[in-house]
């Protein structure tokens, strides 16, 4: 016991005297947090659009400053000439333009019908379909205004109800997500790449000729990313709770307990990968292309699972990722318990194991 | 002259000697281009629906059938009551809640009025709002049909209407892979040539091979133009390989002149390129290097616009965009790939990256020596 604390020791120094390093991995959650929560938002507003208004009418009056009120649009350009919206598409300075057609006004008293045409640049088809749906309603609006239906007959009025996430913020999805990302960061790629920096430098020839367990070399290394994960657990959950007001509304004491678990799960595959790789560009590629990389694709926190082809919807079962993330959501948003939970804390105990029982199997005390 | 191309040689053979780097750099651009766009599906689809029908009136089936026929939303299956339907929400079986209350018809006739409650799960906001849109646009055409089925008679007619016409350019179908699928390409592009610069003087750093460097009579800036134009090459293979893979797969081709896209990636791998170099000079190991590179990568990419417009950011982080060179690269590949934009539509974006380049490359080439 007393080598194995003296073995810590050593890789605490280790982790400690490379002050950017260090740096970077305290700073990294803090940057994704505050990058996830207030700089990627879907939330459109501000958006710069094109009017063509061949009416100038008091009606395309309405519309364009109803447009202009809004806090979702702001004309860029107000012309008479359709031929500028392709090429201020193709300059990327708006993503929308509509044209309302000479005569409307009167087409829209006289006929009762009138058109308006709205033209979305659809490279972004999400978006584009947003900033329809958007003006669109705006145009709704004034139409009801315009016939002041208040009393049709046969209303169906739907009450709909945002749960967990009223305000709709982008928070609560991502919180989760960056705990996996960077435990995953922290447990694999740091691990693997300082075990296998040891090989390359020759220092672990020296360290397994010691009389000292092997083992206990191993597992020294992995201690000290144990406790640096655990600290940035807590930054981030702190962060959350009084920067993003996500609060936390489960047990604290079990999202300890789950991450503990998700951690030494990360340990492991670091130590898995460092066992079978020989050099640390190495080590650091097979750990993003086969840790980070799945994480981001397959624990659902960037793209919906659901929408994905079936054979990766499997796939992403196997990823550990996925059922932290899970678990993590819903202790920190829905605030359920361990009884609805324990499925997938299983799975993940069970990947554990089972990485554990190949990783000492393909331990070699022995070096090529 | 000669010294470049004794250099050069000795790069290649670096790079060429450890086949799995190589692997993945002709891999992994393919292997990216195939998985990631499949897996990166935004289009919101299969929201999964819990009915709770209080009513079991001909109405409400109508609009249930109605609304699973829709094609947006998959049918959980019918609770009896909305606490059931509610812990399929918390165990994420289901994403939306419909609940009709009883005597939905009845009060519908006859008190033309009547409210249906709808719960959506909006951990997930994207999700939630449009699922909310979708099932509010069903709920009202179905007010529409019924209301033409009882009361043929109304006036509705006789009200002034705006018909919206709405076209999407460029992109018709809406399909998600061409508004990705550049994008992507764009971010392999950047992590292949930032990732291998960052780490390649590092490496001779840990090595030792630095060393012996030092003490030929060698030039430093000769050194970075033998780090330089490799990885500039293989920077142009990557980006070629990837617009092959976007063609053959996605049927993904040009709208604009090649020319001016491989003009623009030309001056963008020498900005990347002298950016990794730096990180590697002023690292002492690689794994230094890499978590720098990292750092700075995840940065560059999340607010590079690949996944949330920029325009919707705040301020302050559209500063950062704005020095960022891969929002640069991201707005260029979708603007000349998917809309066809010539050299003038891109000429903004051409002289920021210009400027970037200079700016990195001078810090780099007017460095006297490496540090140790």
């Amino acid at each position: 016991m007393k080598q194995f604390l003296a073995f810590v020791k050593k890789e605490f120094y280790h982790v400690l005297r490379d002050k950017r390093t260090l740096f970077i991995l305290v700073g990294l959650p803090i940057a994704q947090i505050l990058i996830f929560g207030f700089a990627l938002t879907n939330e459109v507003k501000d958006q710069k659009i094109l009017v063509v208004d061949n009416a100038k009418d008091i009606a395309s009056q309405r519309i364009i400053a109803d447009i202009a009120a809004s806090k979702y649009f702001q004309i860029e350009i107000s012309t008479s000439d359709a031929k500028q919206i392709l090429p201020s598409f193709k300059k990327g300075i708006i993503h929308l333009a509509i044209v309302i057609p000479s005569g409307f006004q009167n087409d829209l008293v006289h006929l009762k019908k009138a058109q308006i045409q709205v033209i979305a640049d659809a490279a972004d088809p999400n978006l584009a379909t947003t900033l329809t749906n958007y003006i669109s309603a705006i145009i709704a609006d004034y139409e009801m205004d315009l016939n002041k239906v208040s009393n049709v007959p046969l209303r169906i009025i739907p009450d709909v109800r945002m749960l967990y996430n009223p305000q709709l913020k982008g928070a609560p999805n991502f919180v989760p997500g960056v705990m996996a990302l960077v435990l995953m960061l922290i447990c694999v790629l740091m691990t693997a790449i300082s075990i296998v920096k040891e090989k390359e430098t020759g220092t672990m020839e020296i360290l397994l000729v010691s009389p000292f367990k092997p083992v206990l070399v191993i597992l020294a290394k992995a201690v000290p990313y144990l406790v640096l994960s655990l600290i940035n657990v807590a930054t981030i959950l702190l962060l959350s709770v009084f920067v993003l007001n996500v609060p936390v509304k489960g047990s604290v004491l079990l999202l300890f307990a789950e991450s503990t678990l998700f951690i030494i799960t990360c340990l492991t595959l670091g130590i898995f990968i460092s066992i079978k790789t020989s050099t640390q560009q190495v080590a650091m590629l097979v750990s993003l292309m086969g840790m980070l990389l799945p994480t981001v694709l397959f624990s659902g926190f960037m793209f919906p699972i659901e929408n994905m082809p079936v054979p990766f919807q499997w796939l992403s079962n196997i990823i550990p990722s996925k059922w932290f993330y899970i678990i993590v959501k819903s202790i920190m948003i829905k605030g359920v318990g361990f009884s609805i939970i324990w499925k997938e804390t299983l799975v993940l105990l069970g990947i554990t194991l089972l990485l554990f029982l190949i990783s000492i199997k393909s331990f070699k005390i022995r070096m090529e | 002259m000669r010294i470049i191309r004794f250099l050069l040689q000795k790069e290649f053979k670096q790079i060429f000697r450890n086949k799995t780097i190589l692997a993945m750099i002709i891999v992994m651009p393919i292997l990216q281009l195939l998985i990631l766009p499949l897996a990166a599906n935004y289009t919101v689809k299969n929201i999964n629906l819990a009915v709770v029908d209080h009513d079991h009136s001909s109405f409400s089936q109508k609009l249930i059938s109605k609304i699973t026929a829709s094609g947006y939303f998959k049918l959980q299956g019918y609770n009896p009551s909305f606490n059931k339907a509610f812990e399929l929400i918390e165990s994420d079986k289901a994403d939306l809640i419909l609940e009709i209350p009883a005597d939905f018809e009845r009060n519908l006739i006859r008190k033309n009025e009547q409210q249906i409650f709808i719960a959506v799960n909006a951990i997930n906001g994207t999700k939630a709002n449009l699922g909310g849109y979708y099932i509010g646009q069903i709920i009202r055409d179905f007010n529409n049909e019924i209301r033409l089925e009882w009361l043929p008679q109304l006036p509705a007619n006789t009200q002034e209407g705006i018909q919206i016409v709405s076209s999407d350019w460029f992109n018709p179908f809406l399909n998600y892979d061409l508004f990705m699928v550049p994008g992507i390409l764009a971010i392999l592009v950047t992590m292949v040539a930032g990732f291998f610069t960052a780490l390649n003087i590092v490496k001779e750093k840990e090595t030792g091979t630095i060393e012996q460097i030092k003490v030929t009579p060698l030039k430093m800036r000769y050194f970075f133009l033998g780090k330089l134009i490799p990885f500039w090459i293989l920077g142009n293979v990557v980006f070629t390989i990837g617009l092959i893979t976007a063609w053959l797969v996605y049927g993904i081709v040009p709208q604009g002149n090649l020319f001016v896209l491989y003009g623009f990636i030309w001056l963008y791998l020498l900005a990347i390129l002298g950016f990794g170099l730096l990180v590697s000079t002023y690292s002492n190991t690689q794994q230094q290097a890499m978590l720098i590179m990292f750092f700075f990568m995840m940065i560059f990419i999340l607010m590079g616009g690949l996944f949330t417009p920029i325009d919707s950011m705040p301020s302050w982080a559209k500063v950062i965009a704005r020095l960022n060179p891969v929002s640069y690269m991201i707005d260029v590949m979708r603007m000349v790939i998917l809309k066809g934009s010539g050299w003038q539509d891109i000429l903004p974006q051409l002289l920021k990256i210009f400027l970037l380049a200079v700016v990195l490359n001078s810090l780099l080439f007017f460095r006297k020596k490496i540090s140790a």
